[in-house]
């Protein structure tokens, strides 16, 4: 059931904006997944792959990141990366 | 009086150059469409970015320890222009535009006794600078081989200056650029890129309705943020300044268009005339001949 607001962020473009179940983000002190009506948050991230939930079991898209940083507020998750690659 | 051939080369000279023109013109049109797509594309960034930031920055007291990229050296003596120009002529008052402010600022610093320094991106600046302020250019980053600007262009530079402001080179940076208002209107614009200035957020600040959690702590992640904004500030500067860049670039273009136009007329005209003074001549001189028998 995909009810959590995602974006992904580059400073070239907006790469993701779409609703989600879940999303597993590497944060500077370990992973963590964000869903739906997470406390805010706010974090730096470390390069690495965030894994994109569409339900509690597959998995739609994984990203590579480069670095950046990850809120989460009342309105969902915004990653701000510096850069982006898809991982097929 | 020109010669009929000379006239006609002259002609011919002016209508290849129009072609050229027109050609430049076109090119910027389609640059024009690229760079402005690239230029809102990176919009959102930026936006979250200064939401953030503005957000932190309420949150964070800037003392002693916080870091210099925010609360500045405690002094203001020595100052950095950074001018942002293009890498190629032909663009109308753009480049020259863009100097000209910068060289403004760089007076009115010298005259109250600071000390200045050029950062250059872009070589059209370079020649000017060096003439009026010689000895004073530090570096010029060389972008003759990107085509489009990508945003670790922009962090390479940024790492640079950051680099120099850490080892102690100056105390504030300024950054020269032309703004892109539209197709028509660019505007040369001065903007503060170190120390940071906070973003003021416009309105009311919504009120957080629970405690952010901040991993680690509001420090790190403010400190993590500086170096990236001034990346994003100059990324976006440049973005503008590609942007503005082209619709200069179309705008000269369009004009030398319309005075070749212009000229080719006149010229026509000019040729036509002598060409039919020469046919008279001739023609009295055949009658004046047959009269004479």
């Amino acid at each position: 059931m995909p009810n959590l607001h995602f974006e992904l962020v580059t400073p070239e473009k907006l790469l993701r904006s779409e609703d989600v179940h879940m999303v597993v983000v590497p944060g500077i002190e370990g992973d963590f997944a964000v869903l739906e009506g997470h406390a805010p948050f706010m974090t730096v991230i470390r390069p690495g792959e965030i894994a994109i939930y569409s339900s509690a079991t597959t998995v739609t898209g994984r990203i590579a990141i480069e670095g950046g940083f990850a809120e989460v507020n009342d309105k969902g998750l915004t990653i701000l990366a510096e850069a982006a690659t898809e991982v097929a | 009086m020109a010669s009929l051939k000379s006239l006609k080369v002259r002609i011919t000279s002016v209508k290849s150059t129009q072609k050229i023109t027109k050609a430049m013109k076109m090119v910027a049109a389609a640059k024009l469409r690229r760079a402005q797509m690239a230029a809102e594309a990176g919009r959102p960034y930026a936006e979250r970015l200064t939401a953030v930031m503005a957000s932190l920055a309420g949150k964070v007291q800037v003392g002693p320890n916080s870091p210099k990229l925010l609360a500045g050296t405690g002094s203001d003596q020595r100052h950095l222009i950074v001018v942002a120009t293009s890498e190629r002529g032909l663009a109308g008052a753009f480049n020259s535009n863009i100097v000209r402010a910068a060289r403004k600022k760089a007076d009115a610093l010298i005259a109250d006794g600071k000390d200045v320094k050029f950062y250059l991106i872009g070589k059209k600046g370079r020649a000017v600078l060096n003439r009026l302020f010689p000895g004073r250019i530090v570096h010029q980053v060389d972008q003759t081989h990107i085509k489009n600007v990508a945003f670790t262009d922009a962090l390479e530079v940024a790492r640079d200056l950051i680099a120099r402001f850490e080892a102690g080179e100056y105390d504030v940076a300024e950054l020269f650029y032309a703004r892109f208002q539209s197709a028509l209107v660019q505007v040369p614009t001065e903007q503060q890129i170190i120390p940071v200035s906070i973003p003021k957020v416009e309105g009311t600040v919504e009120p957080v309705a629970a405690a952010t959690e901040y991993e680690p702590d509001e420090e790190t992640i403010l400190a993590e943020l500086l170096p990236r904004n001034v990346a994003i500030q100059l990324f976006r500067a440049m973005l503008e300044n590609a942007a503005s860049e082209q619709g200069s670039r179309m705008n000269a273009m369009d004009n030398a268009t319309r005075n070749a136009g212009d000229m080719i007329n006149r010229l026509t005209i000019q040729y036509n005339r002598s060409r039919q003074a020469a046919i008279t001549t001739e023609l009295i001189e055949i009658i004046a001949g047959a009269e004479a028998l």
